[in-house]
Parts: structure tokens; C-alpha cells; sequence
């Protein structure tokens, strides 16, 4: 079964062609979505494309089913219509998948599987990516509001902390939000550091 | 509040769920609108199909190609609401548009000559024309093969037509990949903007009424909420009167260039609401009377001769086969019953009847309507043929 990955997030597309490897499958082929790739995805005849469905390209994939008169076999959307709860894991997971006609669905429905599992495996990956970014983004601007009232209110770290803090509880914000707040306030006055 | 998600992708076409959204006309009606923005029709198809959306701003042939089954998983679908008429621009690169009508008023003004310099112009073009579409089935691709047909030019064999998503189509342009492409706006604005190309035509020159956008929900969903389709409906209404008050375009400009919406400079989407763009760029703006409608004319009401309009065409091109099963289906996915229900009793203005000779208007027409007077506009083709719902097949033999 010759399995494509069409996708130009290079990282999702490791992530799912390693997940179809240790699970046996020998025949899968990334192509990123860009150049003459309908051409090439039409050359290699797949059985099965897996595709992010929320990806600008699947109008572009759908057109090509629909005219190419290379493919011997037709390939539509989820061979098994009567899975509703297959599609539904799906469609939450952001996967679509184009299956040859007479690809008998006990030997797609793992792959289906498999790609919503590592869709959503990545989809958490990049959320935890996220945060942390985040997290960091924060701490350093908190850092940087505790270094102003350090310098001009001549605190301690520890004091300068508690004043972001308590600020932050009286007026019912985010700490962050109180940190912006008095970085752009100190900017605006021309203040330094 | 009732909890309701519509799927669209990004156009100035997605104005009127746009401002029932942002200027309170959804919570007025007791709902909590989420817009769900999607980067490829398929993905707006599938959102709906598969239930992640309870509605979708949907390409008309689309939606009746996805209940003929034509356009993977076959699912009865249902528009009872129109978002809008009219709205899309075909632009050719620099270099193809040198050998039309130098004079870019003249070449809109006569869809008719200009069909013929175009057939000149494949010719004299270095290669086959590469033609981006946003869709087989959409407006655009049935507009643009019934003007260029009218030339003797065979779309399937004379010009290539790829699809691309219309947000992608500048970029594709400027990359060389494709020579031009017809895209609902502001997309067709933007390849002018950046002087890559030239306006050639707009859809409202070929058909001055032309179905553009519908408000689709599954056929199941819909019979099975009636109250809470017909209140939408009603905001959907009132959003779309506003949308068409000339006063309310800049604010609707800046609010659909918003990063949720359209994510462009309000600067490229106010002409697509206006009608007055440049059609080159350096050359003073012209004058495009119509180029979106959202309300007045009874804009949103589903003419179910359109939607037979649709089938006629998708006969003509061989999407389908002509059957009374599938012009069945094809009536069925415009709802003018259910616009009826949920407006009747608002005062607006009611056609009368729900289908109509598609074409025979060329001039502002009052008709008969069940409030009030109603004016329908013009709404001819270029070619001044007429469409008859109840005679389809001497229509489609008109064509050979």
C-alpha cells in the first residue's frame, strides 16, 4: 500500500511518516505542496494521501482527482462513509484522508487511525511548544518590570515581586499584564534600562 | 444564547456573517456566533458535511455539487439565504493583457468583443493560458467558460485551469506559475494592486444578477431546527441591509480587514465593496455599478431558477448528465420556501414567485411582491440569451 504524506510542515510530516514505519508500513512518500506536486503525486499513483484538512492546497488535490485521467482507479474522501465516528475523530484531528476506490476499509481504517493519533500527538506537541514559549516570553518581561522598580523605587527583587503581585490582586489582573503596563509606562516617560 | 458555528473563507463575500457577528446583529437574535475561518473550499465542504459547522458560506455550484454527490461524499444540502450577488474579477498578467482593448473601460464595458480578443490573444500567447480557478464548481469557472465559450474558445481544451485557493492566486501569479485567474474580492484587487495585472472583466458584465454566495446548511439540520434557522435568517437579514448602506462601507472595509476575517489592508477590500477600482494599475478608478450586492433587490432570496441555471451548466459541461433526478436535486438545494417562512412576516418586500426567465431584465423592474414594492435590477447575460427553468433542454441546445 503506497501511503503519501502531502504537507509543508516538515516537522508533522516526520512525525507521521515515523508512526506509519514502526507500524510496518514500507511504501510512504512526504510531498510538500508546492512546484509541480500534483504532477508528482499523480505519477506515483497512490492508495492512500494523507492530508492536513485544514491545508490551502486540498482544492488543488480535488481538482486533479477529478480530471486526472492517470490515476487507473478513483480516490475519494474516507472510503468507509459509514464510520461516522472514524470521520469524526478525523475532521477534530484536522486529517484528511483520499483513499483508491476498492481499497477494502479493514486495511485503511489503521492508517485513518494512526494519522489521527499522531495529528493529535502533534497538535498537543505544538500547544506544549507554545506554552513554554510563552511562559518565557512572560517571566523575562516580569524580570524586566522587577528591574525597573528595583532601580527606581530601590527594592529588593523579593519586594519588587511582591509590589507586581499585590498590584496585580488588587486590580484583579495578570501579573504579565501589570508587568506590560509599567514597561510601557516607563518607556513612555523615557525611562532606561 | 444558542450556540451556532458557520464555517467561510476569507472574502469580502463573508461581509454579512461578518457584521452579524461584530456589530451585535447575532446576540440581538439570542445567538453566540463563532465564525470558523477555513483556507480551501474543501475544508468549508467538510466542516459542514461532517457536522463541525451547523452552516457554511458556500459557493453556489458547489453546494448544489456536493448534493448531487459530485464533490466527494454526496450530502443534501439546503440555502435558504443568498450572502450575496455578484463579486468576482478575472485579471490577466501584464503581458496577456497587452493584446486586449488597450482602453480597460471599453474592454469591461463589451464583455462581447473582449471574449473575441481574448480567443485572438490565446493565440498570440507563447503558451497554452495557465487560468486560475478557486473552484470547478464555482460561479467563477461556470462564469468564465460560458463568456469565453461565446468566442468559440473550448475552456477544457484552449486554456488550462488549475485550482488554486484565491488567496494564493497573487503570489502564484508573480511566481510565474499561473498567467492570470478569476477570484471572488478583494483576491482579484490584490494582483492589481501590486501592478502584476490587469483587470480583463468582472462577473457582473457577463450576468448582471449572478449567484455568487449562499448560507448552506445540511438539508437534515435545517428541517430539523426551523426556529433556530428562521431567527438566523432574520439577523442575517438585518446584517446584510446594513452591509448594502453605502454609509457603513468604510467601517465594513476596516472590519473584514481584520486577521479573523480577510487579513488585508482595508485599503484593497473598500473598492470591491464601492465598485470603483483601478482596473491598471497608475489608471484612474472606473465606475463597476453592482459589483456586490447583500440585500437590496431582495439580494438573499434563493431563485430556484438559478439553481437550475447551475444545473443547466454543469449539463452543459459534462460535471453531470442532464436527468429529472438530478434537476430535482438541483431545485431543491435553494430553499425559497424557508426564506419565505422566516421573513414573511418582517415587511420586506417578498417575491412573489420563486422562479423567474433568468436574463430577460435590462432594465430596474418592479414585480408583483407580497409587501411592498420590489425592484429587481437588471440581470442580463452579455449575450442576451435567456434562461427558461421550465424549457432547460432548448437552452442547453442553444449552445451547440
Amino acid at each position: 500500500m503506497r501511503i503519501v504524506i502531502v504537507d509543508d510542515s516538515g516537522l508533522r510530516a516526520t512525525v507521521l511518516r515515523d508512526g506509519l514505519c514502526e507500524a510496518g508500513y514500507d511504501d510512504i512518500h512526504v510531498v510538500p505542496p508546492s512546484g509541480a506536486w500534483v504532477a508528482t503525486l499523480e505519477r506515483m499513483a497512490p492508495d492512500v494521501v494523507l492530508m492536513d484538512l485544514g491545508s490551502p492546497s486540498r482544492d488543488t488535490l480535488e481538482e486533479m482527482l477529478a480530471v486526472s485521467r492517470a490515476l487507473a482507479r478513483p480516490i475519494a474522501m474516507f472510503v468507509d462513509q459509514s464510520d461516522d465516528q472514524m470521520i469524526g475523530a478525523a475532521v477534530d484531528a484536522g486529517v484528511s484522508a483520499y483513499v483508491v476506490d476498492g481499497l477494502r476499509k479493514e486495511r485503511v481504517r489503521p492508517v485513518v487511525d494512526l494519522a489521527i493519533r499522531r495529528f493529535n500527538a502533534f497538535a498537543r506537541m505544538q500547544a506544549d511548544l507554545n506554552e513554554a514559549r510563552t511562559a518565557l516570553a512572560e517571566r523575562k518581561t516580569i524580570d524586566r518590570a522587577k528591574a525597573i522598580l528595583m532601580e527606581n523605587r530601590k527594592l529588593t527583587e523579593a519586594e519588587a515581586y511582591t509590589l507586581l503581585r499585590t498590584t496585580a490582586m488588587n486590580q484583579s489582573r495578570r501579573m504579565i499584564e501589570v508587568a506590560e503596563a509599567l514597561i510601557t509606562a516607563h518607556d513612555l516617560l523615557g525611562g532606561k534600562s | 444564547m444558542t450556540p451556532i458555528s458557520i464555517a467561510f473563507l476569507p472574502l469580502t463575500d463573508c461581509a454579512v456573517l461578518a457584521a452579524a457577528k461584530e456589530k451585535g446583529f447575532a446576540a440581538d437574535a439570542g445567538f453566540d456566533l463563532r465564525l470558523i475561518r477555513t483556507t480551501s473550499w474543501a475544508e468549508t465542504r467538510d466542516r459542514l458535511v461532517y457536522g463541525q459547522a451547523e452552516a457554511a458560506h458556500l459557493l453556489a455550484p458547489l453546494a448544489v455539487g456536493v448534493s448531487l454527490g459530485i464533490s466527494q461524499h454526496r450530502c443534501p444540502l439546503a440555502a435558504p439565504f443568498k450572502l450575496n450577488v455578484n463579486g468576482n474579477i478575472f485579471v490577466m498578467g501584464n503581458e496577456f493583457a497587452q493584446a486586449l482593448d488597450p482602453d480597460p473601460v471599453r474592454r469591461i464595458e463589451d464583455p462581447l468583443a473582449t471574449a473575441h480578443d481574448f480567443a485572438v490573444a490565446i493565440g498570440l500567447y507563447r503558451r497554452k493560458p495557465i487560468v486560475g480557478m478557486v473552484h470547478r464548481l464555482s460561479s467563477h469557472a461556470l462564469a468564465l467558460r460560458y463568456w469565453l465559450a461565446s468566442a468559440g474558445i473550448d475552456p477544457d481544451r484552449d486554456i488550462a485551469m488549475p485550482v488554486l485557493p484565491p488567496s494564493f492566486m497573487a503570489d502564484a501569479l508573480r511566481a510565474g506559475e499561473i498567467d492570470g485567474y478569476i477570484a471572488g474580492s478583494p483576491w482579484g484587487l490584490v494582483a492589481v494592486d501590486q501592478g502584476l495585472a490587469e483587470t480583463v472583466m468582472v462577473s457582473a458584465r457577463i450576468w448582471q444578477r449572478g449567484v455568487e454566495k449562499l448560507l448552506t446548511f445540511r438539508e437534515e439540520w435545517m428541517e430539523a431546527h426551523p426556529e433556530t434557522v428562521d431567527r438566523l435568517i432574520v439577523a442575517l437579514s438585518a446584517a446584510a441591509a446594513w452591509c448594502d448602506e453605502p454609509g457603513n462601507r468604510e467601517e465594513l472595509a476596516t472590519l473584514l480587514s481584520a486577521r479573523d476575517y480577510i487579513g488585508l489592508d482595508a485599503r484593497i477590500i473598500l473598492p470591491s465593496l464601492t465598485g470603483t477600482f483601478p482596473v491598471r494599475s497608475g489608471m484612474p478608478a472606473v465606475e463597476v455599478p453592482d459589483a456586490m450586492i447583500f440585500h437590496r433587490e431582495a439580494a438573499g432570496f434563493p431563485w430556484k431558477s438559478q439553481a437550475l441555471w447551475i444545473y443547466s451548466q454543469f449539463v452543459r459541461w459534462g460535471f453531470i448528465k442532464a436527468s429529472p433526478e438530478n434537476e430535482r436535486i438541483t431545485g431543491n438545494v435553494f430553499r425559497s420556501d424557508v426564506y419565505r417562512r422566516a421573513l414573511g412576516m418582517s415587511g420586506q418586500p417578498m417575491p412573489g414567485a420563486s422562479m423567474k426567465l433568468e436574463g430577460s431584465l435590462s432594465s430596474p423592474l418592479p414585480v408583483g411582491s407580497s409587501s411592498g414594492t420590489l425592484t429587481l435590477g437588471p440581470d442580463r447575460f452579455f449575450d442576451d440569451r435567456v434562461f427558461d427553468p421550465s424549457n432547460i433542454e432548448e437552452y442547453l441546445r442553444s449552445f451547440k
